[in-house]
C-alpha cells in the first residue's frame, strides 16, 4: 500500500516539478529583475543579490527593489501602452480571421470521408516541418514589391508594373503572416469538436423540419463553440506577444509589444524595463487563459 | 405501467383492435404506399423492386436481419435516402425529392439523437418552432408531450443528466410533438434492457392507440414486433417475404426463411407420400420408417421434397410408446434439457442423429417421474401442429 502512494504522488510530482523549474522560477526572476534598477555591470541590473553578505546585506538589497519600471511603461508619455491596446488588436483582428480561414476548412475536413481524414490531417501540419522563421522570410519573398505576387498580377495585367501592391512592410502584410502562421492552431481544435459531432444530429433537425443553413446555426455552430474558443485562445495568446512576424513583415510604423520588449532588451539594453514590459503582458494575457482553463475544466465535467 | 388511459378506453380501443384489418378491406386507401422501389448503394441492392402498403392507424413493423434492408426503406419515407427507382407515396403524394425537413414524417433515431446543448424542454419544442407555431401552442403542446411520456418534472434537464430511458422517452416526444402522418420508429428500445423494454413496448402501443396515429417500426427483434404490430412485413436480402399478421406469420409461415426467423422452430426435412384434401402424408428424412399426417390442403405432389415446421411448444414429450401407429411420433434420446423456469425445453435426439425440441411448461412445482438426460422418449404432434413448406 505504501509502495502504492509514494508511486502516486511521484507521479503527480513530476509535472508540478515541471512547472515549478521551468515556469515559477524563471518568472520570479524576471519578476525580481524588473523591480531592479539598470546598471553598467554585469548582469546590468542592481541590486544582484549576495548571499555571502548575511542578512544585513539581503535586507538592504531588498529595500532598493522597487516599482519604477512599472511606472514608466505604464506611463502614457512612452508608447508602451499604445503598444499593448495595438497588438491586442492585431492579435485580435488575426484571431477573427483565422476562425473565419480555419472553419470552413476545418468543416470540410470533418464531413470528408473517413478514409482521407488522416492524410488532410497530415497536410495541415505538413508547414510544422520546415523551420517557422524561414517560412515567415518565404512570406518576404511573395509579398514584396519585385514578389511572386506582384509578378503574378503584373503578368495578368491586374497591376502596372509602374504601382506594384505595397503589401510588405504595412499591417496586412503582418495579418497575412499570422493567420498563415496560426491556422493549424485554429483548424485542429475546430476539426477535434466538428469531428465527433454525432451527423444523425443533423438528421434529426431535418426530419424535424429544419432545412440545412438553419440547422448549421442551431446545431453544429453550438456544439462546436469549445473547438472555436480553444482555437481562438491558442491563436490569441501567442499572437499578442508575436515577434517575429512584425519584426520581419511589419513595417516601422507596426507597433506591437513583443517588438518593443525586443528594441528595449538589445537595442536599449535595459534588462529592467524589458522585463516589466514581459510581466505586465503575462498580466494582461492571464485573463484569457483563465478562462480558456475555466472553459477546459467545464468541459471535463460534462463528461 | 399505466400510460394514463383509463380503463374504460383500454376496453374500447381492443374492441377497435379486433375489428382492426383494412388490409383485408378493397375499399381502403393506403396511407404510405412503396411502389416498386428499389435502392442501390454502388453495387449492392439494399431494397429490390419492393410493394408496400400502409394504412392509416396502423402498427407495422419491419422485421428483419440486419443488412435486409428494413432501415433503407425507412430511411427512404423519411428522405434522407432517395429510392433508385420507384415511387413512395404519402396520402397520395409522391414524396421522392421531397427534402425530409418537407415531410410530414417524424423519426425516432436508434441513438436518440437528442441535442445535447438543449435542455429535454428546447429539444421537444424544436420541430414546433421550426414551423413557426406561436409560443403559447409549443409551450401547451410540449407540456402535453411531457406528461404523455411522464416526465413533467424533467423539462429543464439536459439529455446528460437524463438516464437511458428517460432520454427514449424524451426522444419520442420529440418525434410525436409535431403530431406527423408517420411516426417512424429505428430500432427504438434497442438501448433499454429486457424489463424496461417490455414495458415500454405497452407504452408504445398505448400512445399509437391514444393519438391515433401511424406508427412504422424497424426492429431485428421478432418478439417485439410480434408484441406491437398489428401487421408484420419479414424481410430478407431487399425483398418482403411475408406480411401478415403477427399470429399468422407465427402460425403459417410462408417459407422456411419466415419459419426460422421468427420463433423457435424446429425443420424436418420429409418426402410427400399421398396429397388428399385437407391432409398430406409425409416421410421424414431423419426417421424413414415414421409417417407424419399434417392437417393443411397443400399444392404438394407425392415425391416432392418439402419442410415441415413444428414449434416445439406444440410437441410433447412421453415416455409411452404410441398405442395408435397412426399418431405423429417420433422416438428418441433426451440429449439436453434448458430449464428455463416457466417452461423446460427438451432436445432430442432421434436415431439418425438429428435434433428436435419440445418446450414443457412446467405446470406444478414437483414431477413424480422427472424426464431426464439419456431417457428413452416419445415426441407427439397433432396433425394441425405442423406447417407444410414448399418454399
Amino acid at each position: 500500500m505504501a509502495s502504492k502512494a509514494t508511486g502516486r504522488w511521484l507521479v503527480l510530482a513530476v509535472p508540478y516539478l515541471w512547472l515549478l523549474a521551468l515556469f515559477l522560477v524563471p518568472f520570479l526572476i524576471v519578476f525580481k529583475i524588473s523591480l531592479s534598477q539598470d546598471a553598467i555591470a554585469q548582469p546590468p541590473y542592481l541590486p544582484t543579490f549576495d548571499l555571502s553578505g548575511g542578512w544585513a546585506l539581503f535586507r538592504e538589497n531588498f529595500a532598493e527593489l522597487s516599482f519604477e519600471n512599472y511606472g514608466y511603461v505604464l506611463s502614457w508619455d512612452n508608447e508602451f501602452i499604445e503598444a499593448y491596446g495595438s497588438s491586442l488588436w492585431i492579435a485580435g483582428i488575426s484571431t477573427i480571421l483565422l476562425l473565419l480561414v480555419g472553419y470552413p476548412i476545418a468543416y470540410g475536413m470533418a464531413r470528408a470521408p473517413k478514409s482521407i481524414r488522416p492524410t488532410l490531417l497530415m497536410l495541415v501540419i505538413l508547414p510544422f516541418w520546415t523551420s517557422f522563421l524561414i517560412r515567415v522570410y518565404a512570406w518576404i519573398g511573395i509579398l514584396s514589391p519585385e514578389g511572386l505576387l506582384n509578378q503574378l498580377l503584373f503578368a495578368l495585367g491586374i497591376v502596372n508594373r509602374d504601382a506594384p501592391l505595397q503589401i510588405l512592410n504595412t499591417d496586412t502584410a503582418v495579418y497575412i503572416g499570422i493567420v498563415y502562421s496560426y491556422l493549424p492552431f485554429m483548424i485542429l481544435p475546430l476539426y477535434a469538436a466538428l469531428e465527433k459531432m454525432d451527423e444523425t444530429l443533423l438528421e434529426a433537425a431535418a426530419d424535424l423540419g429544419c432545412p440545412p443553413f438553419a440547422a448549421f446555426w442551431k446545431i453544429t455552430w453550438p456544439l462546436s463553440l469549445p473547438g472555436v474558443f480553444a482555437g481562438c485562445l491558442l491563436c490569441f495568446i501567442p499572437a499578442v506577444g508575436e515577434f517575429v512576424i512584425p519584426d520581419l513583415l511589419g513595417g516601422s510604423d507596426t507597433l506591437m509589444i513583443g517588438k518593443v520588449l525586443w528594441t528595449e532588451f538589445s537595442v536599449n539594453r535595459s534588462w529592467t524595463v524589458s522585463s516589466a514590459v514581459a510581466v505586465l503582458l503575462l498580466m494582461v494575457l492571464v485573463i484569457p487563459i483563465v478562462f480558456y482553463q475555466n472553459l477546459q475544466a467545464r468541459e471535463m465535467e460534462r463528461r | 405501467m399505466n400510460t394514463g388511459v383509463t380503463e374504460k378506453t383500454q376496453k374500447t380501443i381492443g374492441g377497435i383492435r379486433r375489428s382492426f384489418a383494412p388490409w383485408n378491406d378493397p375499399q381502403a386507401v393506403p396511407l404510405i404506399q412503396y411502389k416498386n422501389v428499389t435502392k442501390r448503394f454502388g453495387e449492392f441492392v439494399a431494397v429490390d423492386n419492393l410493394s408496400l402498403d400502409i394504412y392509416e392507424r396502423e402498427f407495422f413493423a419491419l422485421l428483419g436481419p440486419s443488412g435486409c434492408g428494413k432501415t433503407t426503406l425507412m430511411r427512404m419515407l423519411a428522405g434522407f435516402e432517395d429510392p433508385t427507382e420507384g415511387q413512395i407515396l404519402l396520402a397520395g403524394q409522391d414524396l421522392v425529392g421531397t427534402p425530409p425537413y418537407k415531410r410530414q414524417t417524424n423519426m425516432m433515431f436508434q441513438s436518440y439523437a437528442l441535442f445535447p446543448h438543449m435542455t429535454v424542454w428546447d429539444n421537444i419544442a424544436f420541430g414546433l418552432r421550426q414551423d413557426r407555431m406561436e409560443k403559447g401552442a409549443v409551450n401547451a403542446r410540449v407540456e402535453e408531450m411531457l406528461k404523455l411520456v411522464k416526465l413533467e418534472k424533467f423539462g429543464k434537464r439536459k439529455p446528460h443528466q437524463l438516464s437511458g430511458g428517460q432520454r427514449q422517452r424524451v426522444a419520442l416526444a420529440r418525434s410525436l410533438a409535431k403530431r406527423p402522418k408517420v411516426l417512424l420508429l429505428d430500432e427504438p428500445l434497442g438501448a433499454l434492457d429486457k424489463k424496461l423494454r417490455e414495458e415500454t413496448q405497452f407504452e408504445l402501443m398505448d400512445i399509437q392507440m391514444e393519438l391515433g396515429m401511424t406508427f412504422l417500426i424497424v426492429t431485428h427483434d421478432q418478439e417485439e414486433a410480434m408484441t406491437v404490430a398489428d401487421r408484420i412485413a419479414v424481410m430478407n436480402q431487399g425483398r418482403l417475404v411475408q406480411v401478415d399478421q403477427p399470429a399468422v406469420i407465427y402460425e403459417h409461415p410462408n417459407s422456411r426463411y419466415v419459419a426460422d426467423f421468427v420463433g423457435d422452430v424446429n425443420i424436418l426435412d420429409a418426402t410427400v407420400e399421398a396429397v388428399e384434401p385437407g391432409m398430406i402424408t409425409l416421410r421424414p428424412l431423419a426417421a424413414p420408417e415414421r409417417r407424419f399426417r399434417i392437417a393443411q390442403d397443400c399444392p404438394a405432389k407425392p415425391g416432392d421434397s418439402v419442410a415441415i415446421a413444428l414449434r416445439p411448444e406444440k410437441m410433447r414429450v412421453e415416455f409411452d410408446a404410441p398405442a395408435d401407429p397412426n399418431v405423429n411420433c417420433l422416438q428418441g434420446e433426451i440429449w439436453d434439457i434448458g430449464y428455463l423456469g416457466d417452461l423446460s425445453i427438451y432436445h432430442v435426439e432421434l436415431p439418425g442423429g438429428a435434433r428436435v425440441k419440445a418446450a414443457k411448461p412446467n405446470l406444478t412445482r414437483m414431477v413424480e417421474r422427472p424426464i431426464t438426460w439419456d431417457d428413452k422418449v416419445y415426441v407427439y404432434f397433432s396433425p394441425d401442429a405442423g406447417v407444410v413448406l414448399t418454399s
